[in-house]
């Protein structure tokens, strides 16, 4: 399946199959501010079995947004294209602290039970697959349970 | 009062290590800072005489959980050093009828010196000690940490055997929920035991977290659920009761109920010099008649309660010379 080259924006690729909403989604629904999307969804991959391709055209994803992206994509690759061609080529890295982003499964955690009043931290403490740990009560949350929280 | 003490894990040993700093979890200390504060506590075994070291120093206690010993034994120590204790727990109800974590440490944080803090969640400590400007002391956190409990029995090994280094343990019982368990583990990682016999039964068995972390600081340690295949090879027998109440589910603790017990006959594998610890309070698990065996020791445990809490309070709200 083919969807033409774009002159100008982003192309994610390698994003885990069904993910692609949760990308725009992620990266503030871009369609909304006007930009065109392509999407091609649960195409094979030799590296993935089945995986889906998000292009914006007209919009280049910032630093940030490269790392949020690794929480829902940890495999993704980031391709920064200008007059049709790829200008930079970003490897989705998650970050090492996230301040709340995510919520601790832990039902008698600190973070949960004093919501209002506590913070949410996690560490990154697992790339691949991604693993993040609240500082609070240790509890891991896994990478079904993170991209599920962000999608 | 977080960030004021030295690099977590750095081997740090200096006279003012200690001095201001919250005490969360076992691991937060080093191999060095852990032997001083047992040197610090042997000087406080044995008769006590009146002290005013901490004379000018008030004791929170905010225990927001039941407690006993505990409580009590740093009610206790706090008093042998001449301080001043208040204590939130008469009122515990109420504060638990809306007054958020946040309010009360802010409060306790005006009122005294020092905050002795026990939450039935887990990080609630390490939360009150980031908003506190005193140290805040964990007396537990749900069912994570109960660091001064794993230096107390540490340090009651180290007084009954000699040594923490070289020694086999069996740690028997509920080992997915009691906090002392857990943080005895934790506190095993910071000596160089023989082997550490992890025995529960499989719904019991350490958290996954806990786990990876035991594993990941090189601790020699074995996971199963028959003591009598350890018994004979063990020094220290770690035993806890089952925490019914931190089960999410009424009936799993139905199903684990009365499942392992130390009884006379299991300890009589047990070869001499073996020494049993239990945190207390007790359950099924420690039938009374073996109070009278040679193994126990969980009431010197007990009793030790009081020096270790002393030499912990000095160091940490003292002049920074114990
Ligand atoms: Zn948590």
């Amino acid at each position: 399946m083919l969807v033409r080259k774009i002159p100008d924006g982003t192309v994610i690729d390698h994003v885990p199959a069904g993910k692609a909403l949760s990308v725009l989604r992620l990266l503030g629904d871009p369609q909304e501010n006007g930009f065109t999307i392509a999407m091609v969804m649960n195409v094979n991959s030799s590296k993935m079995n089945r995986k889906d391709i998000v292009k914006v055209e007209g919009m280049e994803v910032s630093p940030e947004q490269v790392q949020r992206l690794a929480l829902i994509a940890p495999r993704a690759s980031v391709n920064i294209v200008r007059s049709y061609r790829v200008v930079a080529k970003k490897n989705a890295v998650p970050p090492r602290t996230l301040r709340g982003v995510l919520n601790c499964t832990a039902p008698t955690c600190v973070s949960v039970r004093e919501k209002e009043s506590a913070p949410s931290i996690f560490f990154l403490s697992g790339r691949s697959p991604l693993r993040y740990r609240c500082k609070y009560c240790g509890r891991e949350l896994a990478e079904k349970e993170i991209s599920s929280q962000l999608g | 009062m977080r960030g004021g003490g030295p690099p977590t894990g750095a081997d740090w040993v200096s006279r003012d290590a200690w001095k201001g700093r919250d005490v969360i979890s076992i691991l937060d200390f080093s191999r060095g800072e852990l032997e001083s504060l047992f040197k610090a506590a042997d000087a406080f075994v044995g008769p006590p005489r009146p002290r005013k070291d901490l004379a000018d120093r008030i004791i929170a206690t905010a225990f927001f959980e039941p407690s006993t010993r505990t409580r009590l034994s740093f009610t206790t120590a706090a008093l042998r050093l001449g301080a001043k204790v208040i204590d939130l727990s008469p009122d515990v109800s109420s504060i638990l009828k809306g007054e958020s974590l946040h309010d009360t440490t802010m409060m306790l944080e005006g009122y005294s010196d020092l905050i002795v803090m026990r939450h039935p969640s887990e990080g609630a400590a390490l939360l009150a000690a980031e908003l506190s400007s005193v140290p805040v002391v964990n007396g537990g956190d749900g069912s994570q940490h109960h660091p001064t409990q794993a230096m107390l029995d540490l340090f009651t090994v180290r007084r009954l055997k000699g040594r923490i280094d070289g020694l086999t343990y069996a740690v028997l019982g509920d080992n997915r929920y009691a906090r002392s368990a857990t943080s005895f583990l934790y506190g095993l990682t910071k000596f160089k035991p023989k082997m550490v016999h992890i025995v529960s039964p499989e719904t019991l068995s350490p958290r996954a977290e806990v786990v990876k972390q035991l594993k990941g600081l090189g601790l020699r340690f074995e996971l199963g659920s028959d003591l009598e295949k350890v018994i004979g090879a063990a020094d220290v027998l770690y035993l806890t009761r089952i925490q019914k109440e931190r089960f999410p589910d009424p009936n799993e603790y139905e199903k684990v109920k009365g499942s392992y017990k130390l009884t006379k006959e299991v300890l009589a594998k047990g070869k001499g010099g073996l020494i049993v610890l239990h945190p207390l309070p007790r359950s099924t698990e420690l039938p009374y008649d073996v109070d009278s065996a040679k193994a126990a020791a969980y009431m010197t445990q007990a009793h030790l309660a009081v020096p270790l809490r002393m030499a912990l309070l000095l160091k940490v709200a003292g002049g920074g010379e114990a």
